[in-house]
């Protein structure tokens, strides 16, 4: 049976996912059915590889690549985490995966996890998403029930758990090297790279962590055909693709399109977001979560893939395309983000920790109207301290989020510090709808 | 304060899936507090003893994870967002209605111990910006008018 090359069909919702019989109707576990089949991993892994999948975690690493990296004969036990701890600002795609086709990431993590030869998948999934807790557990119990996961699954000789872990309320938990420690119980401090965690992962076992996303589109690659998954798209940008607009769009929301879609598109086409609310002026969009550089009205007509957006100096990370009005002050929007890293800072490199710190004070005395002279200069002295100097790429994160925007918007920073003030009105609630 | 028969039997079955006992500590953790509100001094140490860490340990891990409480919490702990696309949409605004509503400031817990107010960073539910989580049910769209009536609504439940 053939699936369509589609993640989320539109009539699944939160109050009523796709379960076990109608996943199965769409071609749901023929993927499975066929990889175990074969019987054959280095089919299964060219099959991926040829797919062009990429992940969809944030850094777009070649899937096939990463998991060619976990040992074939392995001495012990194997893992598989799935990063669901989804936290990059702007980010709802895997909630959306979870809640909605919980089965589809499901067999996703089985085929990963064969490919691996892990026998435990972990979800660490973040603690703010109970609907997906829920739902992804009655999958699990019902593939369980139909003898997809546990001992001996489908008439093989291998064994597979999946199990939900928490992630409690830290945006690092989600970094790689941090979730393998926020998986085994310990503040989520993140680990030295190397080992990778393909050498020495949980509990010093071979692992790989994907994301949620990256793994839903593993039986599309299968049961829709591997061709038809490379065709889609362009470059190394292949499969259906998730965008989580959000922002001053007329219809903010969850759209999916093959990675040619430009970003313009994305936020003008009524197909997508529709154009900017109250018919006002574009002024600024982030692409891909806090991390990734901000881009100007004139930088937009591109199609938001990882190629692409890396061209023009910014990334496609997570696929959060924030976009911003002309109503929005960029120097409040740089603070608020300061304030994000500042607070979500593991502390556990002194140039990440007290940078993050120096721009929320810096950002909080421009936007309050006692900016000095000087104090830009300060900001990207700061930001230039982070970069190259940490342990995990946050630090990296923190100088390109905030420095694109004080780079491309100095005039307004500028402004605030001549002016002692901010022009700009606050961000109000929006007003009663009259009955 | 101590865990029920039922609680305790959970971790139990947790424990004896676990690959190691850290694996399922936040698992558990969670678990504990959802029954006892919050992990007090003499819950730590009882819960370190069962997994096998030592105080200093469970401190480190309590200490990191801000969804974990070690003072006690209102019935209702709400957590409003406010990152970047929920600020646009007046996050500010509704802490400032929540705090005034409420009679406390963000952290802080109402005398009648009903609600404990927190201002958070993104919850992923930034399509329906402004948004917050009680407890575990999410609302979006908020206008301040619907926040107040989602806080009738719990003071009604409650009372
Ligand atoms: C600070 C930080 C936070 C991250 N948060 C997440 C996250 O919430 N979810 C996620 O999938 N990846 C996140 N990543 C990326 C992961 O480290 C990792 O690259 C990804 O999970 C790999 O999955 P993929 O290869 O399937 O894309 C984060 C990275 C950094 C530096
Ligand atoms: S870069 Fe920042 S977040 Fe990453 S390990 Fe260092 S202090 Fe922690
Ligand atoms: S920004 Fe508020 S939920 Fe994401």
């Amino acid at each position: 049976m053939t699936m369509q090359l589609q993640l989320i069909p539109p009539q699944y919702t939160v109050q009523s996912p796709e379960m076990l019989e109608a996943y199965r109707k769409r071609g749901g576990y023929s993927a499975l059915e066929q990889v175990l089949g074969r019987n054959d991993r280095k089919w299964m892994l060219d099959e991926v590889k040829r797919s062009g999948l990429s992940g969809r975690g944030g850094a777009g690493f070649s899937a096939a690549m990463k998991w060619s990296f976990m040992p074939a004969e392995p001495s012990g036990p194997s893992y598989l985490c799935v990063n669901a701890d989804e936290s990059e600002p702007g980010t709802f795609k895997d909630r959306h995966l979870m809640e909605r086709v919980p089965h589809l990431v499901l067999e996703g993590i089985i085929l990963a996890a064969w490919a691996m030869r892990a026998e435990r998948a972990f979800i660490l999934l973040r603690y703010e998403y109970p609907n997906c807790r829920r739902i992804l557990q009655q999958a699990i119990d019902e593939a369980r029930e139909a003898g997809l996961l546990g001992q001996g699954l489908m008439g093989t000789d291998w064994s597979l758990e999946v199990v939900i872990r928490l992630g409690a309320g830290t945006y690092i938990s989600g970094e790689e090297m941090a979730l393998l420690e926020t998986v085994e119980g310990n503040r989520a401090w993140p680990r030295q790279k190397p080992p990778f965690p393909a050498q020495r992962g949980v509990f010093g076992r071979p692992t790989t962590v994907n994301n949620v996303e990256t793994l839903a589109c593993v039986p599309l690659v299968i049961a829709a055909g591997v061709d038809e998954f490379a065709a889609m798209g362009s470059g190394k940008s292949t499969g259906p693709k998730l965008y989580c607009v959000s922002g001053h769009v007329k219809r903010p929301g969850l759209y999916e399109a093959p990675m040619t879609v430009t970003l313009k598109e994305l936020i003008y086409d009524p197909r997508f977001g529709g154009g900017i609310r109250g018919d006002r002026v574009l002024k600024a969009v982030i692409p891909g979560g806090s991390s990734a550089p901000v881009l100007r009205p004139d930088e937009i007509d591109v199609p938001a893939n990882f190629e692409s957006l890396a061209k023009i100096g910014s990334m496609l990370g997570s696929a959060a395309i924030i976009v911003m009005d002309e109503t929005v002050c960029m120097v409040r929007a740089a603070q608020n983000t300061a304030h994000f890293f500042d607070h979500e800072t593991c502390g556990e490199c002194t140039p990440c920790r007290e940078g993050c710190h120096w721009m929320r004070q810096i950002l909080d005395r421009i936007e309050n109207g006692r900016g000095m002279e000087g104090d830009i200069d300060l900001m990207s002295d700061r930001l230039a301290a982070i970069e190259g100097q940490t342990i995990c790429p946050f630090g990296e994160a923190v100088t390109w989020g905030l420095g694109s925007i004080v780079e491309k918007f100095r005039d307004e920073f500028q402004e605030h510090i001549r002016l002692g003030r901010c022009k700009y009105e606050a961000w109000q609630p929006a007003k009663e709808q009259m009955a | 304060m101590k865990l029920s028969e039922q609680t305790s039997q959970r971790i139990d079955a947790l424990l004896a899936q676990a690959v190691r006992p850290r694996e399922v500590l936040l698992v558990a953790l969670e678990l504990a507090q959802k029954e006892c509100n919050y992990i007090s001094p003499e819950l730590a140490a009882s819960l370190a003893e069962r997994f096998g860490m030592t105080q200093a340990d469970m401190e480190d891990v309590l200490t990191f994870y801000t969804v974990l409480h070690r003072a006690p919490v209102g019935r209702h702990v709400i957590r409003v967002c406010g990152t970047l696309p929920c600020a646009m949409a007046g996050s500010d605004g509704l802490v400032e209605h929540l705090s005034r509503e409420l009679g406390v400031e963000p952290g802080g817990t109402t005398s009648d111990g009903l609600f404990t107010l927190h201002q958070v960073e993104c919850l992923g539910l930034c399509e329906q910006a402004p948004a917050m989580l009680v407890d575990d049910q999410p609302y979006g769209k908020l206008t301040l008018q619907r926040v107040s009536e989602i806080l009738q609504d719990y003071r009604r439940r409650s009372s």
